[in-house]
């Protein structure tokens, strides 16, 4: 495994990247728990995977198709009917700039 | 009075001897009265209960079949059912309802089955004992209410433990939840084979190790419903074109003893009241060999997080406060309002696992700890086809505890949490079919006895659990 520096800056970075904002309490509280689990990880050092294939599924899947029918599929009430953010038949999302 | 299986309960049904809208109605009755002491449900609407039996009736006396005619199913909060709340237990989920029904509620109405409602989980399936939960209301175990009912299907294994009524529960597992809680509570349990039954409709914790499966009082109960439920469905590429699940007697196979799982194991008395169940079946002429998984034993839990973190943490970057789920005034740009409302919304285990998840998948680190734990599980993988090459199954306790006090919970690391799924990972992890049962007392708590199978020998390892079920 990587010998990342796992600090405040790193936790931060990673909040962010995860769009979370931590307060103090957390970080001070996630740090020793994020370092602990990933020297944990590192278990993983003494496991030789060179001639392994990873496993994305754990039973191998080839080609899976289904047939190209048109179905029925949700209305524009179904779809907006669990927000209350919404406009003309649209979705209202927060401003992007 | 014991309470009726659930095949005998549907054929009574079918003959007219038992009135579906009678028994919803004590089912009903009972939740009423007992769930604002036990916490199992999370949502619960008698109107909504009693109007599918009086549908169901009318339908019964018109010549309505079905393998659940009449059976009251309580469904865990991640699998979506039309019209009623679906929230994996998460405040990020508050006020959502699913427009469509998952495949499994599906199948399970067109088979008869009334839905009774929503079970407490571990939010979005992140816990062992079912403590992490958005609004609070932890599932007390109804054998000893200062316990947990185990997790993260705490609610579905506790309600089946209380209930009188006949009732089958929809419970999820990603590495342990619907194991974990049956040995708990003790009652019994079938995880099937990763594929074997539809994710369509599932609130996803980890797509490659989530599966639905059931928890009944008996195997047999378990069994079908998870019957009912499985099958290739084109809406989940992942799901498998494999028979339903079906019990018979179980032929004079070999049975496996993974010796350092069992040996990791520091509670002696589990240990030993599952081995004198496993002794029973070998005086009944099972053959029964010790097996060694040591790759399995010493690295499930390090590949299981790390895949499951990294998974979870893709999984629930869709909440946002945007289409569904909790929402707050728009403001700020979206990285502000996104941020706003998840921070909110998630608890504080969601929070710590989507943070290691998404270190996990961050450049410079993804190959060294995602890719590697993918290759790892395809060793770990390749070490149970070489057991399976030489024993038909494995038997070993489900759990290294029985229930633990919420007060002992209290103290535990967020690492010695994990590691609690020792015995339930590799099962998990590698996809494979599973069924528990209550192997005994122990300290007055049930111990559970896990037996495991080979990718699609679901049959046969709930076959051989139900014959342990029945062993003296």
């Amino acid at each position: 495994m990587p010998k990342a520096k796992i600090d405040k800056v790193l936790l931060l970075k990673v909040a962010e990247n995860a769009r979370l904002n931590l307060s103090e309490k957390e970080v001070q509280k996630f740090l020793p728990q994020l370092k602990d689990v990933l020297d944990f990880f590192s278990k993983l050092d003494k496991l030789d995977v060179s001639r392994e294939q990873p496993s994305f599924q754990p039973i191998p899947l080839k080609n899976v198709f289904r047939e190209d029918k048109a179905e029925k599929c949700l209305s524009v009430e179904e779809a907006l009917g669990n927000t209350s953010h919404k406009k003309d038949s649209y979705f209202k999302g927060p401003r992007v700039v | 009075m014991p309470t009726l299986s659930a095949q005998k309960f549907v054929s009574q049904v079918q003959s007219g001897s038992i009135s579906v809208s009678e028994h919803t109605h004590k089912i009903v009755e009972e939740i009423e009265k007992k769930n604002p002491e036990f916490n199992h449900f999370n949502f619960f609407d008698k109107s909504f209960v009693l109007a599918q039996a009086e549908a169901l009736e009318k339908e019964i006396k018109k010549g309505r079949k079905g393998k659940l005619l009449g059976v009251p199913v309580s469904v865990k909060d991640c699998v979506c059912v039309k019209g009623i709340p679906a929230t994996s237990s998460s405040k990020i989920l508050s006020g959502y309802r699913p427009v469509f029904d998952a495949t499994v509620i599906r199948k399970a109405k067109e088979e008869g089955a009334i839905i009774l409602g929503k079970t407490v989980q571990d939010e979005f399936g992140f816990g062992t004992f079912s403590t992490n939960v958005g609004n609070g209301k932890i599932p007390l175990n109804p054998l000893d209410k200062q316990r947990s009912c185990g997790g993260s299907s705490g609610g579905a294994a506790g309600f089946a433990a209380l209930t009188n009524f006949t009732h089958l529960a929809i419970a999820e597992s990603t590495g342990g939840s619907i194991a974990a809680p049956a040995s708990f509570c003790g009652v019994s349990s079938i995880t099937p084979t990763y594929g074997l039954v539809s994710r369509y409709g599932l609130l996803d914790y980890a797509n490659s190790l989530d599966k639905i499966g059931s928890i009944g009082k008996t195997i047999h109960d378990s069994a079908l419903l998870l019957d009912a439920i499985s099958g290739k469905d084109a809406k989940d590429s992942t799901s498998l074109d494999a028979q339903g699940l079906k019990i018979s007697k179980p032929e004079k196979i070999k049975i496996g003893v993974p010796k350092e799982l069992v040996d990791s194991i520091r509670n002696e008395k589990i240990k030993k009241i599952v081995a004198k169940k496993i002794s029973g079946a070998e005086a009944k002429g099972f053959s029964v060999q010790e097996i060694s998984l040591p790759l399995n034993t010493g690295y499930g839990v390090a590949v299981y997080y790390l895949i499951a973190m990294s998974e979870a943490s893709t999984n629930l970057a869709k909440y946002c406060g945007m289409r569904y789920g909790l929402e707050k005034k728009l403001e700020g740009n979206f990285n502000e309002y996104f941020s706003s409302v998840r921070s909110e919304g998630f608890g504080e285990e969601a929070k710590r696992r989507i943070l290691i998840g998404t270190f996990a998948r961050m450049s410079g680190f993804r190959d060294a700890y995602y890719l590697k734990a993918m290759k790892a599980r395809t060793k770990l993988i390749k070490e149970f086809k070489t057991v399976f090459s030489k024993v038909d199954l494995l038997a070993f306790p489900a759990m290294p505890i029985v229930a633990p006090k919420f007060s002992e919970i209290e103290k535990l690391t967020p690492l010695e949490n994990y590691s609690m799924d020792l015995c339930t990972v590799p099962a998990n992890l590698c996809g494979m079919p599973h069924a528990t049962i209550n192997a005994g007392p122990v300290d007055s708590m049930p111990a559970g006895l896990m037996v495991m199978g080979n990718h699609l020998e679901d049959s046969k390892v709930a076959s051989f659990a139900s014959f342990l079920e029945a062993l003296k």
